[in-house]
């Protein structure tokens, strides 16, 4: 499908307005791509064509603007069901990210279904955002989270999350890849295992959307869970797909407007979905540009830039490697293209604020993952993460600045 | 009394250091140095009662009163970070309460570095700074306090 000609990385940094500004003076070298993805041409210019030339509410106008609002906007839902294969663009839910997806499944679903002494499942790899929720809706409904356990080197130990599984585990909610390490886990055989208990498994793709190629129906995932600004679409817009038959079944998360079908002050029948998990109006300009993000990645190919990336991460970490007292935290195979590290005595903020200087832009700190963190023992690591357009010259940039930084600091 | 230097004294003769320096590196060098220099702090004060906690490095603040006085000591698990800690008690250390509380301390944003260290989440300057101003607020409390006893 995709062809395997030249990648042409200059072509594609050409796309981003944003890689040609400078920082302090330098040339910005941005390997901060597991936050967020900087935004191609196609996308900022969504944006303004909507609000330019067609900015209207959608779904119930009757004019031309509203018309080809709701077009574009549902456009997109097409283009996401595609994107990660579901059945039906109904399965498609527009959130405001991964957290605000994790969120709606927690309350919603937890909700309905949870009961006093159920089991939720979570890993020791996970996200806040796919924590918290879950403390929050097992504290209100007296369920019991507990945590897959880990390797020294960031891998699932899945001996003991067989020994979890059992007759009260209700919920099983794991990160595809990890955002602290790039660790990717093996969530086929989790979601297999935990079907085999009737577990509804929830599947956290904030990492994993933009680097692995993702079909719900192959992985046989409950639900699925990004952000658009981490596959080079805006802020403010993400996607929850979930199985038609659980939405059917679970209540909607906020009532307003879109969600209903009839409103008395008696009662009140919801919406179909997927506008059922829709209240209000949505974050419409944002779900149309994130359209133009998906296209953005469809134009070169996945498996492609995979490859692009995969080169990048090689080189990284053998060139990391070389610096004496520096150990790569997550340093095994099955990885995307994140590279997490620390080094002897030195903090990782110190390390940032040189490196800012230079103009590369690094993420430092716990990653929003304190419990891994705590786990694995250190306060926080150094996360470099590559993305479509960066280059062999700026990892080498990054080394430079690492090691300039180190004679400052040592 | 006379060669008592004011916060105001102080906070100018860092600017004229600072402006010594022609490129970040050799700023960040002496911040580094700063931060290496700093007397460690007694371990008995790195607690959570003393800690203020940042986004990512950890900072610990001790104050004492003498005659009128207010004496800090601090430090971080960051290098550059102890450098701020340093740099804050260079310009407060031994102050009277009162002047330490209403120092608008304008120097930060002077020498240059305020871009990235001015950011609360960053590091917490300013949360070092509130808690420095807030500590001699209340040893001037407890000196007013006593007065009136």
């Amino acid at each position: 499908m995709e062809t395997e000609g030249i990648y042409d990385v200059q072509a594609i940094r050409a796309q981003f307005p944003i890689l040609s500004r400078k920082v302090k003076g330098k040339d910005l070298v941005y390997l901060d791509n597991a936050a967020t993805a900087q935004k191609p041409l196609s996308v900022i210019d969504a944006l303004v064509h909507y609000y330019s030339h067609y900015n209207a509410n959608i779904h119930r106008g009757l004019h031309t603007l509203a018309d080809e609002a709701t077009a574009a906007y549902e456009a997109s839902r097409v283009a996401v069901k595609e994107f990660v294969g579901a059945s039906s663009p109904d399965e498609i839910i527009f959130t405001k990210g991964t957290t605000d997806s994790i969120n709606l499944v927690a309350y919603s679903w937890g909700k309905s279904f949870l009961q006093e002494g159920d089991e939720i499942i979570i890993s020791s790899l996970e996200h806040h955002a796919n924590i918290v929720p879950w403390q929050m809706i097992a504290a209100e409904k007296k369920a019991i989270l507990r945590v897959i356990p880990i390797s020294d080197d960031g891998i699932l130990d899945m001996e003991a999350f067989k020994s979890m599984l059992g007759p009260k585990t209700k919920f099983v909610s794991v990160v595809h890849v990890s955002n602290a390490l790039g660790i990717i886990n093996p969530v086929e055989e989790i979601i297999r295992l935990a079907h085999q208990h009737n577990a509804v498994v929830l599947i956290d793709g904030a990492q994993s959307s933009v680097h692995l190629d993702i079909d719900v129906q192959t992985l046989g995932c409950d639900f699925y869970a990004f952000s658009g600004h981490k596959i080079y679409g805006p802020t403010g817009v993400g996607v929850l797909y979930g199985r038609r038959d659980l939405l059917e079944s679970m209540p909607p998360y906020q009532g307003g407007g879109e969600m209903i079908k009839e409103v008395r002050f008696e009662y009140t029948t919801y919406n179909e979905l997927p506008f059922k998990f829709e209240a209000g109006t949505p974050n419409i300009a944002d779900v149309i540009a994130l359209k133009a993000g998906i296209d953005f990645i469809k134009s070169i190919g996945k498996h492609a830039i995979r490859k692009h990336e995969e080169q990048l991460l090689e080189y990284a970490t053998a060139k990391l490697k070389d610096i004496a007292g520096l150990r790569i935290i997550g340093d095994v195979k099955n990885k995307v293209s994140v590279i997490s590290f620390v080094i002897d005595g030195v903090h990782p903020q110190d390390l940032a604020i040189l490196l800012d200087n230079q103009g590369i832009a690094v993420r430092t700190g716990h990653h929003c993952t304190q419990p891994l963190m705590h786990r694995l023992g250190i306060v926080g690591t150094t996360r470099a993460s590559f993305a479509a357009y960066n280059t062999l010259d700026e990892v080498e940039l990054l080394i430079q600045a690492l090691n300039k930084s180190l004679k400052m600091l040592l | 009394m006379n060669n008592h230097r004011t916060i105001k004294n102080i906070e100018q003769e860092l600017i004229d250091d600072f402006s010594l320096f022609e490129t970040w590196e050799e700023k960040y060098e002496y911040l580094i140095d700063l931060g290496k220099k700093l007397a460690p702090l007694d371990p008995a004060f790195k607690t959570e009662e003393y800690k203020i906690k940042g986004c990512q490095s950890s900072v610990w603040i001790h104050s004492f009163a003498k005659d009128g006085f207010v004496y800090f000591e601090g430090d971080s698990d960051a290098i550059i970070v102890r450098g701020l800690v340093g740099l804050m008690i260079t310009v407060m250390n031994g102050q009277p309460a009162k002047e330490i509380v209403e120092a608008p301390l304008e120097f930060i944003n002077t020498i240059g570095l305020s871009s990235h260290l001015a950011q609360t989440r960053s590091n917490g300057l300013r949360a070092m700074i509130k808690q420095m101003k807030m500590d001699a607020g209340a040893w001037q409390v407890n000196a007013e306090n006593k007065t009136v006893e």
